[in-house]
């Protein structure tokens, strides 16, 4: 393993790890790396850096290996570290902090996780809501495993989880308009 | 006209480096009055002193002006001084030319300019000082000690044994505290019972010792050296000079009760003493759940009693008596892990906390000193003891370390290893912190020979699967999510305040942290004082502490106590709050406002148009006051003076620098 050259890395990182703590109001210095919030992240066992482990290297100075990281993406924003953090920190807000930055930056974790958020949003944008049963065939046909979870579809159409057609809901424009604005704010941003 | 002579300190070169000191003493020396003005190297030396001394003599000097430091340190050490030059030791001012000046402003020509205008403010100061006397008060020789934990023990043996009598009371039906809970005690390993056992019959058969227990401080009043202080003595239901203790009562009481002592893991009937070697050991009853009390039926151990010592028309007594000084030695509580939904809320009965540990593996604790746990009797062989469980939390718990539970976690762990052979202990930790000689090496035991696992990680959850509990954290030295399946998980809940210190803290007139602690009044150099004088600070009532450390604190403030209680008369500052009777309203703003009690009423009798009428004033109280000043901003008439910081004085001060 590389020893990590600290003196360079906190001067290199300085800018990143500013706006990444400004963007999610979260002071990293704060954290006492006691992996609480690891523990109990419930997607944590598929990432590759710990919650913990992404605070410790925003302490470092180490941004870019965290916009690089797979754990960005794979957070699922379901906030059980922000709830549980002793010290009333807030893991979540920091991955959403470092995903825009690595969209920005032009990272992405994998091709897989792109597409998902593509289709997603693309679903959303349409429909005003997710239609689940067409993200689900559009996103395995483009990953290329079309039989992933045909095997669930019957069950949850049965129990009504699952409808056949799109659901459109009314004020799409509206939807339209944030889309829009959302697009021409990352433009400036630019 | 005053005479009066400016020294000006260099204080090496804290002040000479960033202050033109013979420029300040060249300018003092143009002020009105001042007939003589010197700078020297160090004016607190012995050399330093004796120009203060020479020139007192040489150039008659009737007032002093020291331009040094903050008069904190050194204005005891000035007033001395110029008293052996013989002047009134009140007859001196000090300009704070360090703190308030060289060390905060780092241009000399502007921190000159600042030092000259402090000196002249004092200047303008000391002229209408006035000499002041100190006056004394009588001492009672007699110490009250609040709690009656190992702490308060300590403190009682070692007044006693000084000569004085002290009283003890104490809330709980015995004396003992949370020591009497404990099972072993580390880092030595030995019995708690074993040491503190001999220890509370020393104090129950000292001949200067008196032990109320059942007992609370309901009031206090009067002063350092003179407290009038009242004793609540609940109802016992039991005469103590009747009943021997022989404890046929609780033998045959028919109401089960869970037992506090026990941490409810076990039960004691409705007339109990807490555990058997409860010193007085004599029993109270617990009319909450007495039959005789709940229904009017039942009175079994007013029948069996031997002696006629059950009383049910017992009540509580209120006795006063007259203290010189009070020791608060009220201990700890154990933090309530019911705020932490991802550890069950409280509710997982084999989710316990380190005196619940203590009771289950004590030999006459519930369980004989077999560890089962408590929903199934079960003997656990694998244990999850969680560390920091409400310390250094600042979401749910407190912000601060409690201490002690680093230490009496690797001795649970210790105890589990040697009671059920076989058994694993994981310890989840965030820090191991083991301060204290042995300590250390007492938990490389604890990891070595005794094989508990450290794993680096706060745990997140707790939950039950079959009759197991899953423990989720992360061991944050390989940065992996673990799971480990529990027979039993023990919290190492934090030590918080008595729940009800706040309330006593009023009671007594003393201050308390963010987090109910009693505050020291000063963190390094006046750590058993509290800001109140006469009241003393021993064990875990001032923060978490250890035995060894309670017991140290304890020697210390019985010393304190016994320093004042030596003493036939004391001194008391000078310094204090005046009522111009004649100007007084007698509104009492002040005595509400008085942090110290230290106002009280007065009538006097005036003659108004021939005849002699009566009304009230306001009177201060000089052992009390401790001029701070408070009144004196609040008197609508303006007939409060603080000597030596009078209304005179101070506007003399602003005039000399704002006009
Ligand atoms: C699980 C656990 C294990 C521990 N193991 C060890 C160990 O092995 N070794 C070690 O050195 N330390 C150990 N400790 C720490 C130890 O318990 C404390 O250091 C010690 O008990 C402090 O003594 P104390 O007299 O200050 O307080 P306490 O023991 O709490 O005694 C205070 C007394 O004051 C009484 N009181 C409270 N309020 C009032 C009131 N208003 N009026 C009158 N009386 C009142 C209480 O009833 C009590 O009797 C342990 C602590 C815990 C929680
Ligand atoms: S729970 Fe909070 S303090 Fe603990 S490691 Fe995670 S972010 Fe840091
Ligand atoms: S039976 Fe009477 S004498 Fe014996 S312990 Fe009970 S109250 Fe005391
Ligand atoms: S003593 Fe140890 S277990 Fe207790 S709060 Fe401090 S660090 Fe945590
Ligand atoms: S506030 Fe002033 S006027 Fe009123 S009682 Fe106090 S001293 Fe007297």
């Amino acid at each position: 393993m590389q020893p990590i050259n600290l003196t360079s890395a906190l001067a290199a990182g300085k800018d990143l790890v500013a706006k990444v703590q400004t963007a999610s109001g979260v002071d990293v210095k704060a954290c006492y790396q006691c992996g609480k919030c690891s523990a109990g992240c419930p997607v944590a066992f598929a990432m590759d850096y710990t919650p913990r482990q992404v605070m410790r290297m925003l302490q470092l100075g180490l941004a870019e290996e965290t916009i690089k990281s797979r754990a960005i993406w794979l957070c699922a924003q379901c906030e059980t570290c922000s709830a549980r953090c002793p010290r009333s920190l807030e893991p979540a807000k920091v991955m959403e902090a470092l995903r825009i930055e690595a969209k920005r930056a032009g990272f992405e974790a994998d091709d897989e996780i792109a597409t998902f958020n593509e289709k997603f949003l693309r679903s959303v944008a349409s429909n005003g809501r997710v239609f689940e049963a067409g993200l689900i065939v559009g996103y395995n046909m483009a990953t290329v495993q079309p039989l992933k979870d045909a095997g669930v579809a019957p069950s949850m159409l049965a129990k009504g989880k699952l409808k056949l057609f799109p659901s459109k809901i009314r004020g799409r424009d509206v939807i339209n308009r944030m889309f829009t604005k959302a697009e021409k704010m990352e433009a400036d941003n630019k | 006209m005053r005479k009066v002579g400016v020294f000006v300190c260099h204080c090496g070169s804290n002040i000479a480096g960033t202050v033109d000191v013979e420029k300040v003493a060249q300018e003092a020396a143009k002020f009105p009055n001042v007939v003589f003005a010197t700078d020297y190297k160090y004016m607190c030396s012995e050399p330093g002193q004796q120009v203060i001394k020479d020139a007192i003599k040489e150039h008659n000097l009737d007032r002093v002006v020291v331009a040094s430091c903050s008069p904190r340190m050194h204005e005891p050490t000035f007033r001395r001084c110029i008293q052996t030059g013989g002047l009134n030791p009140y007859l001196l001012e000090m300009a704070n030319i360090r703190e308030h000046c060289s060390w905060v402003h780092p241009d000399k020509a502007k921190g000159t300019v600042k030092a000259i205008d402090l000196v002249r403010k004092a200047a303008a100061k000391v002229v209408k000082n006035e000499p002041l006397q100190k006056s004394s008060i009588n001492i009672t020789k007699r110490a009250l000690v609040i709690g009656g934990g190992i702490a308060g023990i300590q403190v009682a043996l070692d007044i006693a044994d000084a000569g004085f009598p002290v009283t003890i009371v104490e809330k709980e039906p015995t004396i003992g505290g949370r020591m009497a809970q404990i099972d072993k005690t580390f880092p030595t390993l030995d019995c708690s019972a074993c040491i503190l056992t001999p220890k509370m019959v020393d104090a129950a058969q000292h001949p200067n010792i008196e032990i109320i227990s059942y007992a609370e401080v309901d009031k206090v009043e009067g002063y350092v050296g003179n407290f009038d202080i009242t004793i609540r003595k609940k109802a016992r239901s039991v005469d103590m000079n009747k009943c021997t203790g022989c404890g046929t009562c609780w033998e045959k009481c028919p109401t089960k009760v869970d037992s506090e002592f026990d941490m409810q893991l076990g039960k004691r009937k409705a007339i109990y003493t807490p555990f058997p070697q409860a010193v007085p050991n004599k029993p109270v009853i617990d009319r909450e759940h007495c039959l005789k009390f709940k229904t009017g039926k039942c009175g079994i151990c007013e029948k069996v009693c031997p002696t006629g010592a059950v009383d049910f028309t017992m009540e509580d007594e209120l006795i006063t008596q007259q203290y010189g000084a009070i020791v608060v030695a009220t201990g700890f509580d154990q933090f309530d892990h019911s705020v932490y939904g991802e550890y069950g809320y409280g509710k997982y009965p084999d989710v316990i906390t380190g005196l619940h540990f203590e009771r289950l593996v004590n030999a006459s604790g519930p369980t004989m000193g077999k560890i089962k746990r408590p929903s199934d009797h079960k003997v656990p062989e694998t244990v999850v003891f969680i560390k920091c469980v409400g310390s250094r939390d600042e979401a749910k718990g407190k912000t601060y370390c409690s201490r002690t539970c680093c230490m009496y976690t690797a001795k649970h762990a210790t105890l589990m290893a040697e009671k059920v052979k076989g058994s694993k202990s994981y310890i989840f930790y965030m820090d191991v912190r083991t301060p204290g000689k042995g300590y250390e090496e007492f938990y490389k035991r604890t990891q070595g020979e005794y094989g508990a696992q450290y794993i680096r990680g706060r745990v997140s959850k707790v939950y039950p699967k079959g009759d197991k509990l899953v423990v989720r954290g992360e061991d944050s030295l390989l940065g992996r999510p673990v799971e480990i399946e529990a027979d039993m998980v023990v919290l190492a809940s934090a030590m918080v305040a008595r729940s009800d210190a706040g309330d006593l803290a009023r009671t007594l007139g003393i201050s308390y942290d963010k987090d109910n602690f009693f505050t020291e009044a000063h963190p390094k150099l006046r750590p058993v004082e509290t800001h109140t004088a006469g009241v003393f600070l021993a064990g875990a009532c001032q923060g978490p502490k250890d035995i060894p450390d309670s017991v140290a604190q304890a020697g210390a403030a019985a010393a304190k106590a016994i320093g004042l209680l030596a003493k036939s008369q004391m001194e008391t500052e000078a310094t204090v709050s005046q009522v111009d009777e004649s100007r007084c309203s007698g509104c009492l703003l002040c005595k509400s406002i008085c942090p110290y009690k230290a106002i009280d009423v007065k009538i006097i009798a005036e003659r108004v148009g021939g005849k002699t009428v009566e009304r009230q004033v306001a009177s201060v109280n000089k052992s009390l006051c401790q001029g701070c000043g408070a009144c004196t901003v609040a008197c609508r008439a303006g007939s409060l003076n603080l000597l030596g910081f009078t209304n005179e004085q101070i506007l003399a001060e602003v005039e000399a620098v704002c006009l």
